[in-house]
């Protein structure tokens, strides 16, 4: 047995003693459930580990065959199939939660189906769950790929997938059981944290060593902006959630900051998050899986070394936004809003880098619907990355703050932008990690790529008519200087807006379950088998 | 990689760099002169805005800026300004009696916009945007009162409120009489159907109107009337009008005998100031059917 195989069996089983006692004196049953769970969980890994270890061979995995990396998939098929389900399950509860903002008979009266804990559920699903599995799965393939070497490590891999999928299974049930600390998008509890740190700092080794053993002389820019994803994350993680737990047998914690540092944490945090992981970890799969589906050239190099470091730099400052017109001091807000328009170009550089990469191979377009996926993605990139900026000029918040505006804002980026950058991988990748010679079928990919296109477009028109309305209303003021409209008024005038909402993300789900269909088909059909290493062929579409 | 540096593609007539990563290359191009000069542009526009407006912070305050701007500033200009537009006869609404406001066609009118606006942020939400109520909340748009349909007395049922717990709130309950035994079980029907023939309706099945009378007479005349007429100074409503809070139809006024009623109004004295619940009480009274 290895160091490694031993030192997790030890620590798996330690966890399990610790988590049995605490859920044996937990104050709340839905904290001993997730004591119980932990447990499981680790009784779980010990038994794995040690059916690995009699079921291997006494060598250790060989690093290359014949010369060629001995590439490690099988993380990576967990990770990608668990981001089909998740973003399934994380878009079907998106579309109860907007038929429930339409119709609140649909909230059942019941604690567990409330909006107020469906929300955080589907945000943090789609985000965390669907997103997270996304750039797990890509991140690991990438960096391999692009350093052409073998994964590092032989449980961590493992560990990574696995134990971040079970964070996700902590943060989604407890936010059913009522369990939250109430900072968006930052809901899970402490103990919850304290996991995912753990699960990240081994994510952040993996990647880190892979690329140390790497046979190529530079590193591609794909992992640059994966690595200031898992970084950056790292530290906004930490900082927000800097909590002090009531006790070890509750799950109740107070955080550190207070008052107005307490919601510019938040939003440093909030805004952060938008930009590291659905910015930076979304660029690096656009940087590897454009060019190869275009097998066109990257752009411009240059273009990547200059808006990477922009990005990064002014990102971090862009936070204050969403906290205009409140308690934080006045020059904070100036900062925020300087810091998100000068942001504007080094965001729009991504989008030249890989729209410029179709010129020669601007007909593929007509033929390869994935590749129109991916390349729509980068429209509504550079759609939502100029709205960004916009919003954030204080004349204008001054109308889309608190408003839909902003939800339309928001679900442009996420639907179109990381949904579609990250079905296009999935598509990409899926032939390649089960060596199928093609999808199952590109009509179904057509279809998806139509039917959510329509999806969004009706959600996102949607959201700003209903949100300039209402932000309209809000401000009306009568000739005697009173409100002109009651709060109850303007809601009523956002229904219909709100049905056109949910139909829109009825189709995205449509969209989601027919690329389900054909991810399951492509993956059972043996007939589509092929040579590992031998790439797929695109076919054209009939 | 030498041989590869200066590789062409035939394309766009680009170099490479020469890197090649899982069979990725990357053109040579120079950053777009657009997108570089918008950039300079961001950056230019940013400084300035970082002059002219507060933005640095220093060790101990921070950057006024030269424009003088401050945020706290611009809400205190808008208030007045508000104000000013508003008006010194709002602020005379305060000090005139509600009966005096409604004489007064322009302190009517004003009156009336103030009220327009309380009314949706605060009452509606109970009943309804127009006043009209719904089930279990009354519909103030006709011309039955609970409590006194009078100026008087709708400016007492605002401020104080009914049935919370401020002492001053309007009180009354209507008993439970068959869950607490006031009635046996086989009375409550009978006398339910006397309360249906009240309205002039024919109550269902063989009802034993002579009978009701005498419970009706022995148990609810004392806060309903003898005729069952009602009486606003305990809440009680009048059963004759067939306009009925919680539903008319025998099953439900049996419901209503059985479990008793008492719907609840917050008080609204210390939420809004005297002159907004002045102008509440004109706006209510005006809607139609204020007596």
């Amino acid at each position: 047995m290895t160091i490694g195989e031993g030192g997790s069996v030890i620590a798996f089983a330690a966890l399990a003693v610790l988590t049995i006692i605490i859920a044996a004196k937990a104050y709340t049953p839905a904290y001993a459930f997730h004591a119980y769970l932990f447990a499981a969980g680790s009784v779980a890994a010990v038994f794995a580990i040690f059916n690995t270890y009699f079921a291997r061979s006494a060598e250790p995995v060989p690093q290359e065959i014949n010369g060629r990396p001995n590439y490690n998939y099988g993380p990576i098929k967990f990770a990608t199939v668990a981001a089909v389900i998740w973003g399934i399950a994380g878009f079907t509860v998106g579309l109860i939660a907007a038929l429930q903002l339409a119709y609140p008979v649909l909230n059942f009266d019941f604690a567990y189906s409330n909006f107020g804990r469906l929300r955080p559920l589907h945000t943090s699903a789609v985000i965390f769950a669907f997103g997270g599995n996304v750039l797990l799965a890509t991140s690991f393939y990438v960096v391999q790929r692009t350093c052409h070497a073998r994964l590092a490590g032989t449980i961590a891999p493992w560990f990574v997938i696995l134990g971040y999928n079970f964070f996700i299974v902590i943060a989604g049930t407890g936010y059913l059981l009522g369990i939250t600390q109430g900072k968006e998008y930052a809901e899970p509890e402490w103990y919850a944290d304290l996991w995912l740190t753990v699960v990240w700092v081994v994510y952040l080794l993996v990647f880190l060593a892979t690329i140390w053993k790497r046979k190529e002389p530079h590193i591609y820019v794909a992992n640059w902006f994966y690595l200031a994803f898992i970084v950056t994350i790292a530290m906004l993680h930490l900082g927000n959630n800097a909590t002090v737990p009531v006790s070890l047998f509750s799950p109740k914690s107070y955080i550190v900051w207070s008052g107005v540092q307490d919601a510019m944490v938040q939003w440093w945090y909030g805004h952060n998050a938008v930009g590291f992981f659905l910015t930076a970890g979304f660029l690096a799969i656009m940087y590897y899986f454009v060019p190869k589906q275009a097998n066109r050239p990257v752009y411009s190099y240059r273009l990547s070394i200059v808006h990477f470091w922009a990005l990064i730099f002014i990102y971090i400052w862009a936070g204050p936004h969403h906290l205009h017109y409140t308690a934080l001091p006045d020059w904070a807000q100036t900062l925020g809003m300087v810091f998100s328009v000068v942001l504007w170009m080094p965001s729009w550089g991504g989008m030249i880098n890989g729209l410029m990469t179709l010129q020669g191979a601007w007909d593929k377009l007509r033929t390869d619907p994935v590749l129109r996926m991916m390349v729509v993605s980068l429209a509504f990139y550079g759609m939502s990355t100029f709205e960004g900026p916009l919003m954030s000029i204080k004349a204008v918040n001054s109308l889309s703050h608190y408003t839909d505006w902003t939800i339309g804002h928001v679900h442009s980026g996420a639907l179109g932008w990381v949904g579609y950058i990250s079905f296009g991988a999935i598509y990409c990748l899926v032939p390649w990690l089960w060596n199928r010679s093609r999808l199952y079928s590109l009509k179904l990919v057509n279809w998806h790529f139509w039917v959510s296109t329509l999806g969004i477009v009706l959600y996102v028109s949607a959201m700003w008519v209903s949100g300039i309305l209402q932000g309209l209303m809000w401000r009306s003021y009568t000739g005697r200087g009173f409100l002109e409209y009651s709060f109850i008024e303007t809601t009523e005038a956002m229904h219909p807006f709100y049905v056109i909402r949910a139909l829109g993300g009825g189709l995205f789900v449509l969209g989601a379950l027919i690329m389900a269909y054909n991810i399951w088909k492509t993956i059972t059909a043996t007939d589509l088998a092929v040579e590992p290493e031998a790439r797929p062929q695109l076919v054209a579409a009939e | 990689m030498a041989a590869e540096q200066n590789k062409v593609d035939s394309l766009t007539g680009v170099s490479t760099t020469g890197h090649d990563w899982d069979g990725i290359h990357e053109l040579n191009t120079p950053l777009p002169r657009w997108w570089l000069w918008l950039f300079y542009a961001t950056i230019v526009w940013a400084i300035g805005y970082v002059i002219a407006y507060p933005a640095l912070p220093l060790v101990s305050g921070f950057t006024k800026g030269v424009l003088g701007y401050a945020s706290r500033d611009q809400i205190e200009s808008d208030m007045a300004a508000l104000n000013q537009l508003r008006g010194e006869k709002v602020a005379a609404l305060a000090k005139t009696s509600p009966a005096d406001i409604e004489k007064s066609a322009e302190l009517q009118e004003i009156a009336r916009a103030v009220g327009k606006a309380a009314f949706g942020n605060n009452c509606a939400p109970c009943h309804g945007q127009g006043g009209a109520g719904s089930k279990g909340f009354p519909n103030l748009v006709d011309d039955q009162w609970l409590w006194g349909g009078t100026l008087e007395n709708i400016q007492q049922t605002i401020t104080y409120g009914i049935r919370n717990e401020n002492a001053e709130s309007r009180q009354g309950n209507m008993p439970a009489f068959g869950k607490d035994g006031l009635l046996k079980k086989d009375e409550i029907p009978v006398v339910a159907a006397y309360v249906v023939s009240l309205s002039g309706r024919k109550p269902e099945g063989a009802a034993d109107l002579a009978k009701g009378a005498k419970i009706f007479a022995e148990n609810c005349a004392a806060c309903h009337g003898e005729q069952g007429k009602g009486n606003p100074e305990v809440g009680a409503p009048n059963l004759t009008s067939n306009i009925w809070l919680y539903g008319g139809d025998q099953k439900t006024i049996e419901e209503t005998v059985t479990n008793g009623r008492g719907g609840v109004m917050p008080a609204w004295n210390g939420r809004l100031d005297e002159a907004t619940i002045k102008a509440l009480t004109v706006y209510v009274h005006t809607l139609s059917g204020g007596k």
